[in-house]
Order: structure tokens, then sequence, then C-alpha cells
């Protein structure tokens, strides 16, 4: 190592290094509801929030945490709860008020095993396309998944800042291992993290309209208390805020808060690549499953076979892109994911029919074992 | 007279379009008209006011007053309403529900509401009845009445709103009809001026939905069935619980000082802010936590 005494070494959790993001990147409130995986990260901001100027609150539910802070972004707050697959399920009806009336607010969702209590204390990536499509209706979400306690930090920052920059709920997608392993992070100097904060209408603009960002464009958010007074509803609303039933109207609505994500999916897309350039076979995985199948990389490479891994950091909106790319090199795509088969779909529907894809699933509540991954790499190969 | 009409006019929306949704001689009306005369009347700031509401025909309530305004999910207006008025404690909020929203689908969050004593006030407006999916009984539904999931009579026994706040703790809480109007404006002034969680249950009326599947002749009928139901708190301490029965009791049940919620949180927060001491220790001792486990890391691999 080169000594120098100058980095700044932290050992911590995931969950820990999730809320030193959360509060690096100006989160002032977080409303919660206790719930195994993810108490650590209520636990943080009850102690530090009061300290540094923000406001904690326990709620009665998940239901409750949800619509405090879904709330608290109204009246200007940056605002982040925490829970795990159970509270999860009990937010998607708000989480669906967030997306249509474009609210900014961060939701971390620890994954444990489900489904209904399952494992409390064990993990499984089940909650992908809960994540997805979870609260009824068309709409789109923004889902971010860490593999290293740094990520933690950077991603949920990450989340805060495209929260406020597209005026949408995006949820932290971790899981058990990745919020309770603990890792040496080297402590990223103050204001490193870019945030965005939401479009500001100007103070004086008059007949302020709060939804009138047409099929992709992010309208801007005043706040309650501030000089611009709104409305803001749950039903199909206009470009004022105000219910409608036109049909023109509620297509524009839709499609809007659907296209102001996906179609920027690709920049959007964040991806890490381990020994693509050659690659034959490509392991394609996320959050803790990709921290095993890169382990599984260097002994499939001493057996002779050209693997590579891509992780997608971006779950959603998901960015084919970079598959397609990779597409007409490989032989085969291996998709190791702690679930029967989630993600796996979205990569199937990217390559279309061009690169056979074998999914491979855990869901016995432990993670892989890089043994199994590159077992599983060289029958199919074999076969 | 006419002038305070006016100017509680100024409180509805000016872009939204009259007349509401609800039908005629629904009491929704009432209680919008004596929320913007009192509006009005305290001279409320409208940028610095919000109106929360949940789902139902009271939810399309605050569609129309002219504040800050928010409609939500079915039984979660306490729950936006408590992140509001977190995030930025020098709004006044207000709260309009129905019956089946405040304590069917969101009767937790109301015990809860009561029982943190957040400076929020809390219209319930009680038509003992879910209006507008079609008149299904609601958790205040009277035993033997009759709703459309209640053909019959209702087999459930109802509650009674005013009790259940107070026993949660609500530091103030009232009951009135949309009969008793000045009672009303009175009260509901009362409650938002009370610096803590105030509950002003509105006994309302549909004849839509309730009135007509419950033998009343018309909305008159129901207003009547109020005048003639309704006992002030004062009248009811000397009526026995037979004398009681069917009557619902009027007037201001809980007025009572605690401190609030912010108030303690942030006073709280400043003790622990001012001694810099308390934060420095606090904060150093995350900090340290990492590091000491940091740096037995870091002479390992140096």
């Amino acid at each position: 190592m080169s000594g120098n005494n100058e980095r700044s070494i932290w050992v911590m959790q995931g969950n820990e290094a999730c809320s030193v993001g959360a509060v690096a990147a100006g989160v002032d409130f977080f409303a919660g509801y206790p719930i195994t995986p993810s108490s650590e990260i209520a636990e943080f901001m009850a102690r530090h929030l009061p300290l540094i100027g923000g406001r904690f609150i326990q709620m009665e539910d998940e239901i409750g945490s949800i619509a405090a802070i879904i709330g608290a972004s109204l009246a200007g707050a940056r605002s982040m709860t925490a829970t795990s697959g159970p509270g999860f399920s009990l937010m998607q009806e708000n989480l669906g008020l967030a997306c249509l009336a474009e609210i900014p607010c961060v939701i971390v969702n620890v994954q444990r095993a489900g489904p209904s209590t399952g494992l409390p204390t064990q993990p499984a990536q089940g909650d992908v396309m809960q994540t997805r499509w979870g609260t009824h209706g068309d709409h789109a979400i923004i889902a971010l998944a860490p593999a290293t306690v740094l990520e933690c930090i950077e991603l949920t920052a990450r989340c805060v800042s495209l929260s406020e920059e597209f005026r949408t709920p995006v949820v932290l997608l971790m899981d058990e291992v990745i919020g309770h392993m603990r890792e040496s992070v080297e402590v990223p100097a103050p204001g490193s993290y870019k945030v965005h904060s939401r479009p500001h209408p100007r103070d004086e603009q008059e007949d302020y309209q709060p939804f009138c960002g047409g099929l992709s464009g992010i309208p801007p958010m005043a706040h309650f208390g501030g000089p611009h007074r709104f409305h803001v509803t749950g039903l199909t609303h206009d470009e004022r805020g105000f219910p409608t039933m036109v049909p023109e109207e509620v297509d524009r609505k839709i499609r809007g808060i659907v296209g102001k994500i996906e179609d920027r999916a690709d920049d959007l897309a964040m991806n890490e690549e381990t020994m693509t350039d050659d690659c034959e076979v490509l392991l394609f995985a996320y959050g803790s499953s990709a921290r095993v199948a890169k382990a599984s990389l260097r002994v499939l490479r001493e057996r002779g076979l050209k693997a590579g891994l891509l992780r997608v950091k971006t779950i959603w909106p998901f960015s084919g892109k970079r598959l397609r790319e990779l597409a007409p090199q490989l032989r085969s795509i291996i998709v190791p994911e702690m679930n029967l088969g989630q993600l796996v779909t979205e990569v199937e529907r990217a390559v279309a029919g061009v690169v056979p894809v074998r999914h491979f699933g855990r869901v016995d509540g432990h993670l892989f074992e890089p043994d199994q991954i590159t077992d599983f790499v060289l029958e199919e190969i074999a076969s | 007279m006419s002038q305070a009409i006016e100017r509680a006019r100024t409180y509805l929306k000016p872009h939204k379009k009259l007349p509401t949704v609800w039908c005629a001689g629904c009491g929704l009306g009432i209680i919008m008209g004596s929320l913007t005369r009192v509006m009005s009347g305290m001279g409320l700031e409208k940028n610095k006011t919000a109106t929360i509401s949940g789902i139902g025909c009271t939810g399309r309530l605050p569609t129309y007053i002219d504040t800050n305004t928010l409609h939500t999910t079915h039984g979660r207006a306490l729950g936006f309403a408590t992140g509001v008025k977190l995030a930025n404690p020098e709004l006044t909020v207000v709260t309009a529900m129905g019956d089946g929203d405040a304590v069917a689908i969101g009767g937790n969050h109301f015990i809860h509401a009561c029982r943190r004593n957040i400076d929020i006030t809390a219209i319930v407006a009680n038509n003992c009845i879910y209006g507008m999916t079609g008149g299904q009984y609601s958790p205040t539904t009277p035993h033997g009445k009759r709703g459309t999931t209640a053909p019959y009579g209702n087999v459930e026994y109802e509650f009674d709103i005013v009790s259940l706040a107070a026993g949660a703790g609500a530091t103030f809480v009232a009951r009135t009809s949309v009969y008793h109007v000045r009672e009303l404006d009175k009260i509901l002034e009362r409650a938002i001026r009370h610096p803590g969680f105030s509950v002003v249950e509105v006994v309302s009326n549909c004849y839509t939905s309730y009135g007509r599947l419950n033998k009343f002749s018309g909305p008159v009928d129901m207003f009547k069935w109020m005048k003639e139901s309704a006992v002030t708190v004062k009248q009811a301490a000397d009526m026995s619980p037979e004398q009681l029965k069917g009557k619902f009791i009027r007037g201001v049940h809980v007025e009572r000082d605690q401190p609030e919620f912010i108030e303690v949180y942030d006073k709280l927060a400043e003790e622990l802010t001012t001694d810099s001491s308390v934060v420095n220790q606090n904060l150093r001792a995350t900090i340290e936590s990492y590091q000491r486990l940091g740096n037995r890391l870091k002479a390992r691999i140096e």
C-alpha cells in the first residue's frame, strides 16, 4: 500500500453507509417503521437528523411512512424511508401517488426472502419486479442496486439526486447481504457527489403550472409554503393539477410520467464491466449476486473459458443497449439471481433470441457460492 | 354579513368551476362554507396553509379551497399531513376526512395522530355511510341502520369518534353538526388555533346514500333529525345513559394543554445542538466507531 496517511478508511455496514449517503446528499427528513433487515437505517437517522437540523419520525406503519415522506417532500424537504419486502408491499399504493403526482422521494428496500414474512434475516432479490410493477397502473420507476458498501453511499446519494432531477420516487434496491455486510470504504470528501435540486419555478412567475412536463419533460416544482400555492391529487390531472377525464389530457399525463424516465433509460444506465472485451460467455448480475459472479470469473478464465461480467447498477429503467452491443460476440448469457427469474426476462427481451439466455436462480435464503456459479456455467457450456 | 361572505368566497379557488361534485342537499358544502369563513376570518395566509384530504366525497373538499391542497390516497391524509407539517411547521395544516376515510381505512393513522399531538386540525365529516361508492355501511353506521352492504340492518356496532379521539390522547376534541353552523364556525376556529392535534367531528348528512335507505324523506328531514338528536355537553352532563340513547353530544369534549410534538422535538434538538459537545460527542462517536475498525484494517494492509 502507499501508506498515505491522508486517506481515511472506515469500516461500516451497508445500511449505515446508505444512511451516510443520504445525509451527505442532503436528506433532512426520514419517516420509517422498524423492519428487519433495514432497521439500522432508521436508527442512524433517528440519532443523527436532530443533530444536523433535520427531523425523524417513526410512523405507525409503512403506509404512514411513505405518506409522510411524500408530504415532507411537497413541503420542500429531501425525504427518505427504508424498509424491506413486507413494508415495501404496503407502500405500493402511495408509491404510485408519488409517481403520478411527480413528487421526489427515496425508498430504500433492503430485500429479504419472501413472499409474505418469508425469511426476515436472509437475503433475496425477489422484489425486482415488484419495484417495477408493484403499484397499479402504467408508470415508470428508477431503481438502483449497490453491490458494495461504498456503493451504498454513492448510490443512495445518486437516488436522492435522481429523485430531485426527475421529480419522481426512486428506489434503492439493496439486499440483506449488502445491508448487513461490513466493508472498508474510503470516505468520500465532502461535496464529492453532485446532487441535483428539483427544478424550481421562478418566484415571480404568474400562472404556475406544476404538471406541465408534456410527454417527456420534467416540470418545475414549487413547495407548500413557498410563493406558489397549488393542488396535488392522486387523480389523473391536467397541467394545473386538477382532475381530468379528457382523453387527450389523461393520455399525455400517463405517457409523460413514463416518457420522462424511459426515454432516458440509456443515459441513466450505470454498469460495471469485468473482462467483457473478449468474453464469449457473459454473466449478467446485480447486487450481492454480482459479487459472487465476479469471484467465479477467475476460475472460469483459469479453465480456459472466456467469461466476462456485466453488472448493472441501474435496474430500472432497464437499458438493453450494452447487452445488444455485446451480443454478437457472445455464445451465451447467464443470469444468476436470488429469485426464480425476474430481471432475466428483461435480458431476454433485450437480446431478442440473438444469444441464448439462461437463468440460474437460488431461493433458499442463501447467497450463491462462487463454485455454484462456476459449475453452472461450465455445465451449460458443455451441454 | 355579505362582506364576510365575499371574503370567505376568496378562499375558494378562482379557476375551479362550481358547482361541486356533491349531491344537492349534501352537508359537505356547509362544512366547506364554514371552513372558508373561518380561514378568512382568521386571515390565514393562503400560501402558508395546506388543506389535505383522503378519498371519498369529503376527499374532494380541498380541490375547491384556495390554499395549498393535497388530495391523497384513501385513509392516509394524516400520514401526508404529518410529513407536510414536520417539513414546514410554519404551515397551518387542516385535514378533511369522511368517517370511512378517518376511522376505517385510516383508523390506525387517526389514533396515532391523536397520540402524537402534532399541530394538525382533523375535520371528520361523519355521514355514517360510504357515500361516493353508493351507500355501503361504515364504522359509524349505527347498529340496525341500513346500507347497501347491510341490506337487513347493520349487524356491527358503531364507533364513537369523540371517545376514540379522546381515548387515543387528542388534546382537542369536539363535535357538532352541519345543522349547528354557528357552533361549527366557532369550533373550527378554536380547533385551528389549538396548538396540538385537534379533532372536529361534524355530523353530516348524506341523503342520497344514507337517507334514502333509512327512511328519511329528504335532506331537510335529516337536518331535523340533527336538530332533535343533538344535546350539548352541558345538557348531557345531567342526562342518564337511557336519556342519551340515540342522541349525539355536541360541543367541546376535550381541550387540554400538552406540549406539541414538533415543539418538543425541536427543543430537544436545540438542547443537543446548543451544547456542541453533545453533537460532537455523538457525531464523533459514530465517526470513531467506523474509524477504529478502519484503522485496524489499515494497520493490516499497510
